[in-house]
């Protein structure tokens, strides 16, 4: 038997992934023109393995497919980790990293909804934990033609220290760790643009626009966003201001590695993030915090999954604690 | 002027379906061939009914007598012949029965004496009780007795009259405040006048542009006593909760399982309002109500509907078209399917809509939660609905409760928004009750404990009492004979062999004596001094040892004082 709400409002899981992955389009569009379009053949890759895996597993489990296949978040899991990923990375590596995420991370766990952690920065971590060189060859932006990225997708030779760098990330640690130069000094090499990595620092722009889509969709709340670049940029700026030769600036931090992505889809994944409004701010915040400190002081150039894994398991306390009063408990009675 | 409103955390705005039956004008429902008038007028209580079958009952003559702190009188809608006293199903979502009168109407709709109430001769006291008596219940769909609410005390410092009317499709009050502006108007004086507000907040939705006009002119030529205010409030569902549409006009927030009385507030419907008009200026009891019939129909329209009046005779009136596949009673935001039509319209009874599958289409398939957050958003109660659902689906009812579980007002905001298509409000309407089962059951269980232990206490109290009486009586026997002693000694002995059995019973007594009596240990002669006060000593314990060991009641019964004998009976 049916009961009240006897009406609904047209919303559905598949609307609410349909739009986020449209918001990642411009991030998208900007990555492939910039810096290549081969991110689209690992998009693609990942998509379909995402789908398959989905399936394969739901058969296992002896769920129906077709309302798990049609919400579309498999889709979005699988670009969020090729979004992490270097642009020419293998694919059987895009394979290993999209079958984490869905199988290990999502299913084991008991399906959409379930999983306590990220699946996409479980990948990333595992990734880069098993291939740590793989992961470290960033391309330039612009410089290897589709062929190329082709070939090296589909796991050509890989003679690449020619034609691979460090990200902007890795080349600030390794810069300063060897501690012969300052940021400013750094800051002149090949690697850097305007305000970060050249050429990949006009992708977070295509994250901020679908950014404020979701907001202004009301898919994702402020609070997390607000919180985390407010975090990052507090930390960052505190200890540039104290010693600018031996931090970078925090237009530097927001601007490279996954920040905005992390900031606006990564970090606002609903399932695995706080959901109060309280502990939305201090979960993302601390994303923020810890983020920067493994990178400025840890063993990897990029510690935003890191973060993103230490304050997944958080979440249960943080949920916990920071509770809302309900209607009548909290405002004065009296206005 | 402008006042500034209030905003409560939450909300959705529904498809709101006014038009389709706002346009038409309140008219008198057809007589049915009979009325089913419930004597239980809400879940609180049921009246004593005071009628036979056969007799004969004029309109508005009492049926049912107010029983009980919330009952309130029930009065035959019409003149007509009691046909029959019996349970009957209600309108309630489990298809309920309970005790109604059947009333064959004789046509002729004949009114017994009407006396208006003349509050200026009369104290507050019999305002209530006439008020009881004319049969006052909230009408905005709790049926809650208004006498009570009334009497929770005076110097209430504001009134509310409660003309949001924010489920979709209901426009009963609407109707109401266009045509019978001047009477919701005085009923509100009224009220205002028995808890001693200083100020009439009328809130009204701002989709009812109409109402709210007819309402302010209404205020304009009553010319009231006290500041009557008619506001427009946003259409924002659920704003006609009452307490969202407190929150919305004064600020106030008023806590689960508080009363408006405590906060200085109080809240009444509309159609309370014009009850309460045509109880006092007419002494009208209460025997009629708006009911709007639409939805999937071809003329929808709002009605004066007797209370008492079969569904089933009403739904003609709206022409609901081939493809209604249901009835709801009630909004389609908080409404239930009708599962008999046979059910009378009660003085809750807002509104009938004919549902169909393109209308109201089955919900999609339920998915996963994702945690989203989008019902605590459109939470009004400010709740985590997505952490209850949790808790509920995973039987953890305590921790739904702390998690404010009984907050829930059921208004579905949550599983309006759902992207998951969850049911939200099932599952909280399932743990509620499961909760209450538990409790009822537990209860239960304490009393069948109560009543276990206390068998055992009188067992344990009759046996002793037994052997005290039997003792009594060997005592008695006892002394008897050593009355006879002096002389039966020797015969006893001598006829030992003879008599056996007197023997025995001789010895057995004897026995008894010497239990009963002090016991004195026979090696207790010719002890040196020291032992002697030992054995005093310990003489001494004992007794005091004894004189504790007397069978007591057990722990359960001896803070009460009636014993178990009560729970027995």
């Amino acid at each position: 038997m049916i009961h009240s709400p006897y009406v609904r409002k047209p919303a559905s899981v598949r609307a609410v992934m349909g739009q986020v992955l449209l918001a990642l389009l411009p991030g998208v569009a900007i990555y492939a023109w910039i810096v290549g379009a081969g991110i689209l053949v690992n998009l693609a890759i990942a998509t379909v393995v995402a789908l398959a895996a989905e399936a394969f597993v739901l058969r296992l489990r002896k769920r129906p497919l077709a309302p798990a296949l049609g919400d579309l978040s498999a889709v979005v899991t699988a670009w969020l980790v090729v979004l992490c990923f270097p642009l020419i990375v293998p694919w059987w590596v895009t394979t290993i990293g999209v079958l984490v995420a869905i199988v290990a991370v999502k299913h084991l766990y008991g399906g959409l909804g379930q999983n306590p952690f990220n699946p996409a920065m479980v990948a990333y971590c595992c990734i880069i934990i098993a291939y740590p060189s793989l992961m470290a060859q960033w391309p330039p932006a612009g410089e290897l033609d589709f062929q190329t990225q082709l070939n090296l997708i589909m796991g050509g030779a890989r003679e690449i220290d020619a034609v691979t760098g460090a990200t902007a990330l890795d080349a600030m640690r390794t810069g300063l760790r060897v501690g012969e130069a300052n940021v400013a000094v750094i800051l002149e090499q090949n690697a850097f643009g305007a305000i970060g990595g050249r050429g990949y620092e006009w992708i977070p722009l295509g994250y901020i626009i679908g950014g404020l889509f979701l907001l202004a969709r009301g898919i994702i709340t402020w609070h997390m966003p607000v919180a985390f670049i407010s975090a990052l940029a507090a930390i960052s700026g505190a200890l540039w201001l104290v010693n600018p030769d031996q931090f970078a600036s925090p237009l530097f931090h927001l601007a490279t590695g996954g920040a905005m992505l992390a900031a606006f889809f990564i970090i606002t994944d609903p399932v695995s993030g706080a959901t109060t409004p309280l502990g939305k701010i201090i979960f993302a915040a601390g994303i923020g915090i810890l983020a920067y400190l493994i990178r400025s002081f840890g063993a990897f150039p990029e510690g935003i999954a890191f973060a993103v894994l230490l304050m997944n398991m958080c979440v249960p306390l943080i949920d916990l604690k920071t509770q809302p009063a309900v209607f009548g408990q909290k405002r004065s009675r009296v206005p | 002027m402008i006042r500034k409103l209030f905003k409560f955390h939450g909300g959705v705005h529904p498809e709101p379906h006014k038009s389709e039956s706002a346009t038409a004008a309140i008219r008198p429902a057809p007589m049915p061939s009979e009325l089913v008038v419930p004597l239980r007028q809400s879940t609180r209580a049921a009246a004593r009914c005071i009628v036979e079958v056969g007799q004969h009952v004029l309109k508005g003559q009492r049926i049912g007598e107010a029983e009980g702190k919330l009952g309130t009188a029930v009065h035959a809608p019409t003149s007509g012949e009691v046909i029959a006293i019996g349970d009957h199903p209600m309108a309630h979502p489990s298809g309920l029965t309970a005790p109604a009168v059947h009333i064959r109407p004789d046509g002729l709709d004949q009114w017994i004496d009407l006396t208006p109430f003349d509050y200026d001769a009369n104290d507050r006291i019999s305002m209530l009780a006439n008020l009881r008596d004319a049969g006052i219940v909230g009408m905005g769909g709790a049926a809650f007795p208004s006498h009570i609410k009334l009497g929770t005390g005076i110097g209430i410092e504001t009134l509310v009259i409660n003309g949001a009317e924010c489920e979709p499709w209901i426009t009963c009050d609407d109707r109401l405040m266009r045509e019978r502006g001047n009477a919701v108007i005085d009923g509100a004086a009224i009220l205002a006048e028995v808890i001693g507000a200083r100020r009439v907040l009328i809130g009204i939705e701002d989709n009812k542009p109409e109402a709210v006009e007819s309402m302010r002119k209404a205020v304009a030529e009553a010319r009231p006593a006290l500041p009557m205010d008619v506001i427009a409030v946003p259409s924002l569902y659920p704003a006609g909760g009452e307490k969202q549409l407190i929150r919305v006009l004064t600020g106030i927030e008023i806590p689960h399982g508080k009363l408006g009385g405590e906060f200085g507030v109080q809240c009444f419907n509309t159609g309370t309002a014009h009850a309460v008009h045509r109880a006092v200026r007419f002494g009208e009891p209460l025997v009629s109500r708006i009911v709007t019939l639409t939805g999937n129909a071809d003329t929808p329209g709002n009605y004066e509907v007797l209370v008492g009046t079969p569904i089933q005779h009403l739904l003609p009136l709206m022409g609901p078209r081939p493809d209604t596949d249901r009835f709801l009673l009630g909004g389609p935001m908080m409404g239930f399917a009708l599962t008999d039509l046979s059910v009378p319209i009660v003085k809750g009874s807002n509104c009938i809509i004919a549902a169909s599958p393109t209308l109201f289409p089955p919900p999609p398939a339920e998915l996963p939660c994702i945690r989203c957050g989008e019902c605590a958003r459109a939470c009004p109660a400010e709740l985590q609905p997505f952490e209850l659902y949790w808790f509920s689906r995973s039987r953890n009812f305590g921790k739904a409760q702390e998690y404010h579980l009984f907050d829930c007002i059921e208004c579905g905001c949550c599983s309006y928004v759902c992207p998951s298509h969850i049911p939200l409000v099932d599952y909280y309407r399932f743990a509620k009750s499961e909760i209450w089962a538990r409790e009822r059951e537990s209860a239960a269980a304490d009393q069948a404990r109560d009543r276990f232990e206390f068998r055992n206490y009188r067992q344990e109290r009759e046996k002793t009492e037994k052997a005290a009486k039997l003792a009594a009586k060997a005592a008695e026997t006892k002394a008897k004979l050593a009355e006879t002693e002096g002389v039966d000694n020797k015969v006893q002995v001598a006829d030992g062999s003879e008599d056996p059995k007197k023997a025995l019973i001789a010895a057995a007594l004897a026995r008894a004596k010497q239990q009963k009596a002090a016991i004195k240990p026979a090696n207790t002669d010719n002890l040196p001094p020291e032992a002697e006060a030992e054995i005093a000593e310990i003489e001494a314990r004992r007794q005091k040892a004894l004189g504790g060991s007397e069978p007591k009641p057990l722990g359960v019964l001896t803070t009460d004082n009636n014993g178990g004998e009560d729970k027995q009976s």
